[in-house]
């Protein structure tokens, strides 16, 4: 059983197709990259594969089950998580609140329970802060706990919506330019990092990026976009040597050396 | 109901109809510009009364440069209301501004109670507004045929300043796209001021001749017109002009039909305003004639 | 001892000593500061309810005087005698079973509260998917809504006259002892898991629902509850000033308990509670002008509706010059308080 797959997923708005045909079945435990040049429609099929967008055509199966109609909450409580492209946190709040907020959908008492505190919220609201201090260790971001997550440095924020994803125990991840603004250095750790991760919670990722050397050095699987069309879809090396993909990135018959 | 009667509420219908249009624009050029509501709007109509009231009493104004004088204080007025309470606030999160917008309309009523006193005061009204025409058993008041003529008459300066002059083109600019609109050189607080001042100018011709028609001026007075006319704003299409004039007319004609209609209800028909209102606002937001 | 039975123990010595306060004010202190006292309760409940709604939430909602007319109108016709009714409704009788029902004071007000929370799910479900100004103006439509409804429903609201000599079972256990439960309800709402959830809605609704956060479920939650508590505080209201009409329950009520909530600082309960007691003070004090006075020898006019105008020159003041409000967003709890006495103080100051 795949974890993901969709067919033939086509979105039109107005008299603009955005993305036409997106077709991709994504295996459990599988790094599988999306790239393309600016605009060629991969955020956009991320707003779709999570529910922000209803495609005009095309289904959308997770683990089998059709939620191509579901709400973008429901989607997220079968186990899709994502980041965002311009960072999304919830600024106000703090560090650890943010990742707590991850938590929340998974909470079994019901409202009632929580505001009179009894033994059964208590313990839950306990386990939701100990495994979200747990999350901000691996993103190195616990000693910032309480601090407003709107005056972490911008590194960090792309580090915490990461912890914020995870800790709403998704089984697929979908990571929308993760190293963008980010130095060569931080780059490798945030490599290594996605790779660590996706071993320790047992993750599938599709990963959106426009850093070659990232998307190159851990996808196992890349697919290219251009003007919403899957151009070309294949292993890393098979990719760099596709001339669509060059022509596509490069706008005309250029040589890539 | 008879041939006369009808034609009787027909001509109240679209006199009144006028009015609402008149105020219509001036919230709709607002949202246009800024995305912002301005709840001042109606206090705003009802000071233009104010203003025309105090000219004639206080400083014994002829009727005609009163009138003059209340539509000059209220543009500057409306200038005055941006420049406090919109503008320091241009870059602050959209919930600052409506906060803003409400304060602003409290904070009009109340200095209007403290100066004006809250009791309805009589509005004057040169002669010949007060007189009947009686066309083959249709009684007209003389100030519903001279509130269509004055509309209109307004209405086409609008409609030549939004699209002859190049304020007018900088208005239509910035309501399109705000950042491009600013990067292409436009001075965008003069311009925003500007749309002020003929929205509250018009709001204030429809004050007066509001007044003329329903003549007791008191300081709540704007909110029945002024959720009338922003209604009208929404069903017509918010930010679009033509919109405001067509929702004006439209629920100018509903308000005196559904009274003449439904006698018995009268005390529910402000009730019926908000219902159109929601069930716009819920199920056909962009109006008739709106982009969004 | 462990902090939390601390921080228990310290919420408990506390509520004892409001709770004897109230006990030797309701006996000994004069009428007039008592009535004061009482407005100063209510207007908390107000305050807060409308807070959790506009502030932790982000849903700007212009209704709660709706709410608050649904509240004070249905525990009236709940506790009111048949014979007090009957003299009331002298035009038009009210109609049965309220025509013959009476109710004790206290599952009147709670039946009222009840009442309103259903309308707040009425009026919530179908129109908090809108936003900002245009939620303001659906809410505020529909509270004139229900104010004209009730002005015309003569045979159930007695219509315009609405009703006079209102047992004053409002007093100062009823008023404090429900703006204490609201607090303790709504802080430990905020402080809670769906809390957070709220509060993310307020920050970043697209973000908050990729977090898996229901936001149809969680706003209409917060308004809900918003409802039931404002039709609390109308109930006690109508029994404090002993006569209630629709047209009290108007915009400018609405914009009194926005005033609060805005000075106070939007998603701040102690900011809330803070001016809430003086804005209620206020009210009081600033009466005075709107009578002839004396001033220093010189005589000074009457200048009737001068207290809204200063509550309407604050609101602007703060709108444009201290946007978080009082409190700056933030909250004054025990803890913060106990922290300045704590050997402990160090090394908390290290972590943060």
């Amino acid at each position: 059983m795949s974890v993901l797959k969709s067919d033939h997923l086509t979105i039109k708005f107005g008299g603009l197709t955005a993305v036409s045909n997106f077709c991709l079945t994504v295996e459990e435990g599988e790094l599988v990259g999306l790239i393309g040049p600016n605009g060629a429609g991969k955020t956009t099929t991320f707003n779709m594969l999570t529910g922000v967008y209803k495609p005009t055509n095309g289904k959308i199966y997770l683990y089998e089950q059709d939620i191509t109609k579901k709400r973008v909450d429901q989607i997220t409580a079968l186990g899709i998580g994502r980041t965002f492209q311009n960072v999304r946190l919830f600024s106000g709040l703090s560090v650890i609140e943010n990742v707590m907020v991850g938590s929340h959908l998974r909470l079994k008492s019901s409202f009632f329970q929580a505001v009179f505190h009894t033994p059964r919220y208590t313990k839950e609201d306990k386990q939701i802060r100990e495994e979200a201090k747990q999350l901000l260790s691996e993103v190195h971001l616990d000693k910032f706990e309480n601090k407003v997550a709107g005056s972490l440095p911008y590194g960090e924020q792309r580090r915490l919506e990461i912890a914020r994803a995870l800790a709403t125990k998704p089984k697929l991840l979908l990571l929308d330019e993760p190293a963008a603004g980010m130095n060569p250095q931080e780059t490798k750790d945030l490599m290594s990092f996605i790779l660590k991760i996706q071993e320790k919670f047992k993750l599938t990722i599709v990963l959106i990026e426009h850093d070659m050397k990232v998307v190159m050095g851990i996808c196992k699987r890349i697919l290219v976009l251009d003007y919403g069309v899957t151009i070309a879809e294949g292993k890393p090396i098979e990719i760099q040597h596709n001339p669509e993909v060059i022509k596509a990135y490069l706008g005309a018959e250029a040589n890539y050396a | 109901m008879s041939l006369n009667v009808f034609l009787q509420n027909l001509i109240n219908g679209i006199s009144l109809g006028c009015l609402f249009a008149l105020i219509a624009i001036g919230y709709t050029m607002v949202y246009g510009i800024l995305r912002l509501i301005n709840f001042a709007h109606g206090d705003i109509f009802m000071m233009a009364t104010f203003f025309a009231y105090y000219a004639i009493a206080l400083f014994s104004l002829p009727w005609g440069l009163a009138f003059f004088a209340a539509i000059i204080l209220t543009m500057l007025l409306g200038i005055t209301v941006d420049r406090i309470a919109y503008r320091p606030l241009r870059d602050a999160p959209r919930i600052s501004s409506l906060c803003s917008a409400i304060g602003m309309s409290f904070f009009l009523e109340n200095l209007a109670i403290v100066v004006f006193g809250g009791r309805p005061k009589p509005f004057f009204s040169p002669e010949f507004f007060g007189q009947t025409f009686i066309i083959s058993e249709i009684r007209i008041q003389s100030v519903s045929l001279i509130t269509p003529l004055v509309s209109i008459f307004f209405l086409l300066i609008l409609t030549y300043i939004i699209y002859r002059t190049k304020t007018g083109l900088a208005m239509r600019a910035i309501s399109k796209d705000f950042d491009t609109a600013k990067l292409m050189g436009i001075n965008l607080n003069r311009t925003i001021a500007f749309t002020f001042a003929i929205g509250s100018g018009l709001a204030a011709v429809g004050a007066i001749l509001w007044a003329l028609r329903y003549p007791q001026i008191f300081p709540f007075m704007g909110m029945f017109p002024g959720w009338r006319a922003f209604t009208a704003a929404i069903i017509g299409g918010i930010g679009s002009i033509k919109g405001a004039m067509l929702g004006g007319f439209l629920l100018g004609l509903i308000t005196i039909m559904i009274v003449a209609f439904f006698p018995e209800q009268a005390g529910y028909k402000d009730a019926f305003v908000f219902i159109l209102l929601i069930f716009v606002l819920l199920y056909k937001p962009e109006g008739l004639f709106g982009e969004e | 001892m462990k902090k939390k039975n601390l921080y228990s123990l310290l919420n408990i010595i506390l509520i004892l000593i409001v709770a004897i306060f109230i006990n030797i004010a309701q006996k000994r202190f004069d009428p007039y500061i008592i009535r004061i006292l009482n407005l100063c309760g209510i207007y908390v409940i107000l305050g807060v309810s409308l807070n959790l709604i506009n502030g932790f939430t982000g849903q700007f909602s212009l209704g709660h005087a709706g709410f608050m007319a649904i509240g004070a109108f249905v525990s009236a016709l709940l506790y009111m005698s048949p014979e007090l009714k009957e003299m009331n409704y002298f035009i038009t009788p009210l109609i049965w079973p309220f025509s013959v029902i009476q109710i004790p004071f206290f599952i009147s007000v709670i039946a009222g509260g009840i009442i309103a929370a259903l309308v707040g799910f009425l009026v919530g479900a179908p129109c908090l998917r809108l936003k900002g100004d245009y939620l303001a103006i659906v809410t505020f439509g529909f509270s004139e809504i229900i104010r004209i409804i009730f002005n015309n429903l003569q045979s159930i609201t007695n219509g315009p006259l609405g009703l006079k000599g209102l047992p004053a079972f409002t007093n100062l256990w009823w008023s404090w002892g429900g703006a204490i439960f609201t607090i303790f309800f709504i802080s430990n709402l905020i402080n809670s898991s769906y809390g957070r959830a709220l509060k993310s809605i307020r920050e970043d609704e697209a973000a908050a629902e990729a977090m898996g956060v229901n936001l149809f479920y969680h706003k209409v939650l917060s308004f809900v509850v918003g409802a039931f508590f404002a039709g609390i505080g109308g109930a006690l209201l109508g029994s404090l000033v002993m006569t209630i009409d629709p047209n009290t329950f108007s915009a400018s009520m609405t914009f009194q308990i926005i005033v609060i909530v805005i000075v106070g600082g939007l998603g701040s309960i102690t900011g809330t509670v803070i001016v809430a007691t003086i804005f209620a003070i206020l009210m009081e004090f600033l009466r005075v002008f709107e009578s002839p006075m004396n001033f220093f020898g010189t005589k000074l006019p009457a200048i009737p509706g001068m207290r809204m105008l200063v509550f309407s020159i604050i609101l602007m003041v703060v709108i444009l010059f201290f946007k978080r409000g009082l409190m700056g967003g933030k909250e004054f709890s025990l803890k913060q308080f106990i922290k300045i006495f704590s050997r402990d103080n160090r090394v908390i100051k290290e972590g943060s």
